[in-house]
């Protein structure tokens, strides 16, 4: 229930982005504020006290929580109010999660206002979820709270309820969208040179990505070792996984001259058989490391940034440079590029093809396990983190040029960018949406996308 | 543990109504794959915008239900249109990252919580089925029993001794209905992809050049291909939506059109009875599997340390992925196909 109250106000901190579209579209009659307090084992946080005041700071109504943890308090007009839940009468050490026991909250018809408590406060700009946020109207959740992902997914919602200035915003939200943009670019790069050397869409790819997270997931819980070690163990792993993995499934098919089409569904197959291993293994909740998850955010003013966001696109920026300073000077990265533009070509040059190809293998296993290390180190890990995410690398490496590796780069920025900046004008939940439908718009127009050539698409 | 229950329960779901929902969206797809060589894998969006289709029509907007079954359609085709457009002409690896793309667009669009008053979001919608269970022609409480063959209040049951298969009297409606239309379905592509039309089909999945060198708009045939197939999938939309009575967007997952592969390759892709033949066995085999493990669990054959029943699931779609990989590595053919039709290639 608590995820479910999370993902709610995930959801519903969308909704009030969008609230002056559809506000009109909620139902007028019972008019005010309401909501549930809940702890963090879901049940019921009777007697706290909750103060409503309008803008100006005059006390409208103080209400305790009921045995239920329900509150409510009836308004008689719309506008400004101020929700303020009093800590000291929370019972011993819960405390509200983000640090924000007081909101702001525009009413302009009957308004859920969730206050997430836990017992260790999280940095305010905590991803995906942890904000407090208010929802309009009937809060129509998702009743397990597990097949929701939209809200909480990727920490890439920005759930700020104070209404910003507009240029704050979207400075946040370029930012946030820049790192997405890295996160999707390590992701996209293994794809897109596994196709261009071998020809394979691997539907798999999203799923080396959650191989990542939950390796280090598994070395920073279980071993307890801290999240850094984990970070490098889990790339190891996903580079030796991705080597395993061309060793003693892709490189035998090829070699026994299975079809393209094939081999795209057994990787479909593949996808299937990690997501549900790691299902079965994990389970369905989404968990987080033991470190960096409360970490206090900088705030310049016009940016308000978790450390943690800063150090992982860094490395995440070095790393994607690496790689294409490698693909322009290395003998290999040479090659590589050589067998991505015509593998018989190469191989008659001398270049051994099957060895480029388990290097790429390995490579791009281990950027996604990196890319998901990183995306859990912000959000925690899930087991269907990177199924998600396979849709916006697809998106990316369209748009860049399937089978180029500058390409993949170009879109992924272009795409994560897009993605958070377009929440200025559509509901967050609606972001993919949008970037899915820039991939449709791409292949209607330029189907070998940017950097890409006009004879791939054949 | 109980063998009975779990064989009953596995063969009575094996021409249940959810088997039938996988054996229509496997025709449509069959169409699609199997025949024609599109790499739809946006089937899932089919059936959304035909369950959708029919919810709004007849809960949302007042429609009466034939209404809706149009509305579903026609929404069928458009979505066909839509998908088709920008990719048909582009290779077969492209029509699948668009068409995966656009099933989760209008999953994503049904669970969105900005129409959720007309959608219901992520809960999905009821209220919608009455008009169809309202020609129920099984009587709600019949009693009667002939040799092996017994109705209890609605409910048939038909007793082999080693198993019985037990069905409501909702789900004789729903499975007369649905096997009817698998048997329309069967004929009318039986007779298309003997006619020249479908010679063409397998002309393109065979050589896509060489068909236009004779003169064939291979961009129209898979065109019509692809909103044949997905008419069929709105259809099992239909099913789904009517036999568990609500629509939610979450079960049109891409995980749905990748059962719906499974389902096709079990049975063997571009053969009549393929994807009729995979449906049951793949829905037999996950409701053995699945009941199976919890019934071990339960008696305590399987001790709750190294498994429970929340991972049971898990657990069985891992095994279903497993054949399939193993399956497409080693009779990509499937039980009903043949070899030779099968060696699909994209360059």
């Amino acid at each position: 229930m608590r995820r479910a109250v999370l993902l709610l106000s995930a959801a519903f901190a969308g909704l009030l982005l969008g609230l002056g579209v559809n506000s009109s579209a909620f139902a007028q009659d019972a008019f005010g504020v309401r909501g549930t307090l809940e702890n963090q084992q879901d049940e019921p946080v009777a007697g706290v006290s909750i103060t409503v005041s309008d803008a100006s700071g005059t006390e409208i109504a103080t209400v305790e929580s009921a045995e239920d943890g329900t509150w409510a308090v009836p308004l008689d007009a719309g506008g400004d109010y101020v929700v303020t839940l009093d800590e000291s009468t929370l019972p011993d050490g819960l405390v509200v999660r983000n640090g924000r026991p007081e909101l702001e909250v525009h009413i302009s018809s009957d308004r859920t206002v969730l206050f997430p408590l836990d017992t260790q406060v999280v940095g305010g700009a905590g991803p995906g979820g942890d904000e407090p946020s208010t929802s309009g109207g009937d809060a129509t959740g998702d009743p397990d709270g597990e097949s929701s992902d939209d809200g909480a997914e990727n920490g890439e919602n920005l759930g700020e309820i104070e209404d910003e200035g507009g240029a704050t915003r979207a400075a946040s939200l370029l930012v946030s969208g820049l790192h997405f943009g890295l996160m999707i670019a390590l992701a996209a790069v293994g794809l897109s040179m596994v196709f261009g050397t071998t020809g394979l869409t691997n539907f798999a790819h999203g799923d080396l990505v959650t191989f990542g997270g939950v390796m280090a997931l598994l070395f920073n819980i279980s071993l307890g070792v801290p999240v850094w070690v984990a970070a490098i163990a889990a790339v190891l792993l996903g580079a030796a996984f991705g080597w395993v993995q061309d060793w003693g499934l892709w490189s035998r098919l090829f070699k026994r001259g299975t079809g393209l089409v094939s081999m795209m569904i057994i990787s479909i197959g593949v996808a299937l058989l990690i997501r549900f291993a790691t299902l079965f293994f994990v389970g369905g909740e989404r968990q987080r490391y033991d470190e960096y998850v409360g970490q206090k955010p900088w705030d310049f003013g016009w940016l308000v940034i978790a450390p943690k966001e800063v150090a992982t696109g860094l490395i995440a920026l070095a790393v994607c440079v690496a790689v294409g300073l490698a693909l322009v000077f290395t003998r290999l990265g040479k090659a590589t590029r050589a067998v991505a533009d015509n593998p018989s070509l190469a191989a008659s040059t001398g270049i051994n093809v099957t060895q480029v190809v388990r290097l790429v293998w390995t490579i791009g296993g281990a950027l996604a396990a990196m890319s998901g290390v990183f995306l859990s180190i912000s959000d925690g890990v899930k087991f269907d983190m990177g199924q998600h995410l396979l849709l916006m690398v697809f998106a990316a490496v369209v748009l860049g040029g399937l089978g180029t590796a500058f390409g993949a780069f170009v879109g992924a920025m272009l795409i994560g960018v897009f993605v958070q900046l377009s929440t200025l004008v559509i509901a967050p939940e609606l972001k993919y949406v949008g970037a899915l439908a820039v991939l449709i718009i791409i292949m209607l127009t330029r189907p070998q996308g940017i950097l890409g050539r006009r004879e791939r698409i054949g | 543990m109980d063998w009975h229950f779990v064989l009953s329960q596995a063969l009575t779901q094996a021409i249940g109504p959810t088997m039938l929902v996988y054996a229509l969206g496997a025709i449509g797809l069959n169409l699609q794959f199997g025949y024609t060589g599109l790499l739809n894998f946006g089937q899932a969006a089919f059936a959304a915008v035909g369950a959708y289709g029919l919810a709004l029509s007849v809960a949302t907007f007042g429609l009466p239900f034939w209404w809706g079954i149009v509305v579903g359609l026609g929404a069928a085709v458009v979505l066909a249109l839509l998908m088709g457009i920008p990719t048909l002409r582009l290779r077969a690896d492209y029509l699948a990252i668009v068409t995966i793309a656009a099933a989760e667009i209008v999953r994503r669009l049904f669970r969105a919580t900005v129409w959720a008053e007309h959608t219901g979001g992520s809960d999905g919608m009821r209220e919608f089925s009455d008009p169809f269970f309202n020609l129920n022609p099984f009587p709600k409480d019949a009693s009667w029993t002939f040799a092996f063959v017994s109705m209890d209040g609605g409910r048939l049951t038909v007793d082999f001794g080693l198993f019985d298969l037990q069905y409501s009297n909702r789900d004789l409606w729903v499975m007369t209905v649905g096997w009817a239309l698998i048997a329309v379905f069967l004929v009318i592509i039986g007779l298309l992809v003997h006619s020249p039309w479908g010679r063409v089909l397998k002309g393109i999945r065979e050589d896509e050049e060489a068909v236009r060198s004779l003169g064939k708009n291979v961009f129209a045939y898979k065109m019509q291909a692809l909103a044949i197939g997905g008419l069929i999938g709105a259809v099992a939309g239909f099913v789904y939506a009517l036999a568990r009575a609500n629509v939610q967007p979450d079960t049109f997952s891409t995980d749905f059109t990748f059962y719906f592969y499974i389902v096709l390759i079990l049975g063997g892709a571009a053969r009549l009875f393929g994807p009729v033949l995979g449906a049951a066995l793949f829905w037999f085999l996950y409701n053995i599997l699945a009941q199976g493990l919890s019934e071990a669990i339960n008696s305590g054959l399987i001790s709750p340390e190294v498994m429970n029943q929340t991972q049971v699931g898990p657990l069985v779609f891992f095994l279903l992925g497993l054949g399939m990989v193993l399956l497409l590595i080693f009779r990509p053919q499937g039980i009903l196909g043949n070899r030779r039709e099968l060696m699909l290639d994209v360059r």
